[in-house]
């Protein structure tokens, strides 16, 4: 065997041991607030490279950080309501993925805007008006299809976006997208399969699915304006399409602009059942 | 809380403080240790004498991140140092390839399948049949197939063999 004596696992090892060898340690108070454990970017180097604007920097981080935690929140509402067991699961994974990707870019930002705000500030402090989000990520889940449509653009774009931000000049924030290039091409593998099923499956799930390209359609053009990889994302939609005998949707000049603050009348209840338990026992521990 | 013994080298503190932090089991697959999954980066003694121990999350969602370092720090400490400090290392991203050969070995004699080799650089979109084979780490059967690309924690699938008729869980390349 390779290794020497570094893989004896005795009992005393068992992981729940562990854990309460940590609870008994009395200067490790790791469930409460502040103490850096919960931290995503506990312990990395917190510094501004020369040269990066702070500013522009920290707004980067909040924009995709909502794009994320947005779509969890609504990947999350599929639990119990998804076609089969195995969907939920899935769509929690992707969600889970997305939550972990805004915890660490709004832990960045924290770091670089000058507030020193943590993730949930930005996350339950903030009011619908100051989310960046895209608008195409706090419509309601609709059809499975609907959500199927939604998430193999919203990954598209936000893969190509994450290739790009991977050479970013912050090692931060390079670092992010690299790690999350590899979860976003899961994501949009998953949501290009299930779209190849339902357009290429029975004449009703070949429907709901043109309907689902016609309701997303009109807030597609919104993320161009926002950053613009159309030529990736066009692309993998002719080639989702082509496979599922389905038409190109037709774009139409954008029509949200969530980057400004303009959402629809959606996300303000979203973010209500969001953040209800943290505004109603603010600095609760546990 | 004892202070390590000065009678120690550095050398040799550095690498018994490793062999601790390595033996540090992870909460999600208690059966491998950090070392094993690849997530413990290093550990450094620095001048002063704090033990500096740098993790790297699997997934950017691990939700086991915050007991990793728990347990780290504590182990740690429970075995002398009193100055433990742990790092997150983000660059370069994890990869399903670090998981050591003695962990691959593991997670198999405990009816998960390892990960393949992991791909390098982009990965276009395929929609063509993807017929890979994972071997049933049961029985060893090839005649296995996939049920869900996800499972019960982020880094595994669900698959299921037709010769022994037993679900398992397969770590993903990534």
């Amino acid at each position: 065997m390779s290794d020497s004596g570094n893989d004896s696992t005795h009992d005393d090892d068992h992981v729940y041991l562990s854990l309460a060898e940590g609870h008994d340690d009395g200067g490790d108070a790791r469930w409460a607030f502040g103490t850096g454990f919960e931290d995503p970017l506990y312990g990395v180097d917190t510094t501004v490279p020369a040269g990066v604007d702070a500013g522009e920097l920290a707004a980067t981080c909040v924009e995709l950080a909502d794009d994320a935690l947005v779509s969890a929140q609504r990947l999350a509402q599929w639990c119990t309501r998804a076609p089969e067991l195995e969907e939920e699961v899935a769509l929690a994974n992707i969600g889970l993925d997305l939550l972990g990707q805004a915890r660490l870019l709004y832990a960045r930002a924290g770091q670089v805007d000058g507030t020193g705000r943590d993730e949930d500030a930005y996350a339950y402090l903030r009011d619908a008006g100051d989310f960046r989000n895209v608008t195409l990520a706090e419509l309601p889940n609709g059809d499975f299809a609907f959500s199927v449509v939604r998430l193999l653009v919203l990954s598209s774009w936000r893969l190509a976006h994450f290739e790009r931000l991977a050479a970013h000049r912050d090692p931060v924030l390079a670092a992010i997208a690299a790690k999350g290039v590899k979860e976003l091409t899961y994501h949009r593998q998953y949501a290009a399969e299930w779209a190849v099923r339902l357009g290429d499956g029975t004449d009703e799930s070949h429907r709901r699915m043109r309907t689902a390209l016609d309701q997303v359609a009109p807030y597609i053009d919104e993320l161009f304006t926002a950053y613009d990889v159309r030529g990736e994302v066009v692309a993998v939609l002719r080639q989702v399409t082509e496979a599922a005998g389905l038409s190109m949707p037709r774009f139409e000049p954008a029509r949200g602009a969530g980057r400004d603050g303009q959402h629809t009348g959606h996300l303000a209840p979203l973010l209500a059942e969001l953040q209800s338990v943290a505004r109603a026992h603010p600095e609760a521990t546990w | 809380m004892v202070t390590t013994k000065a009678t120690v080298s550095g050398i040799e503190d550095v690498r018994r403080a490793r062999s601790i932090a390595e033996r540090v089991p992870d909460p999600e697959l208690p059966m491998l240790t950090l070392a094993d999954l690849g997530v413990l980066r290093d550990v450094e003694l620095t001048g002063d004498g704090t033990v500096v121990a740098s993790l790297t999350p699997t997934y950017s969602g691990c939700p086991a991140m915050a007991e990793m370092r728990a347990a780290v720090a504590a182990r740690l400490r429970a075995a002398g140092y009193a100055r433990v400090r742990i790092r997150t290392v983000l660059d370069p991203p994890w990869t399903s390839d670090w998981i050591t050969e003695s962990g691959r070995r593991k997670l198999t004699e405990n009816g998960i399948a390892p990960p393949g080799a992991a791909p390098r650089g982009p990965v276009a979109l395929s929609l063509l049949p993807t017929r890979r084979t994972v071997p049933c780490p049961r029985c060893g059967s090839a005649d296995t197939e996939e049920t869900s690309r996800f499972s019960a924690t982020s880094c595994k699938a669900l698959w299921r063999c037709h010769a022994c008729r037993e679900p398992f869980e397969y770590v993903k390349e990534i």
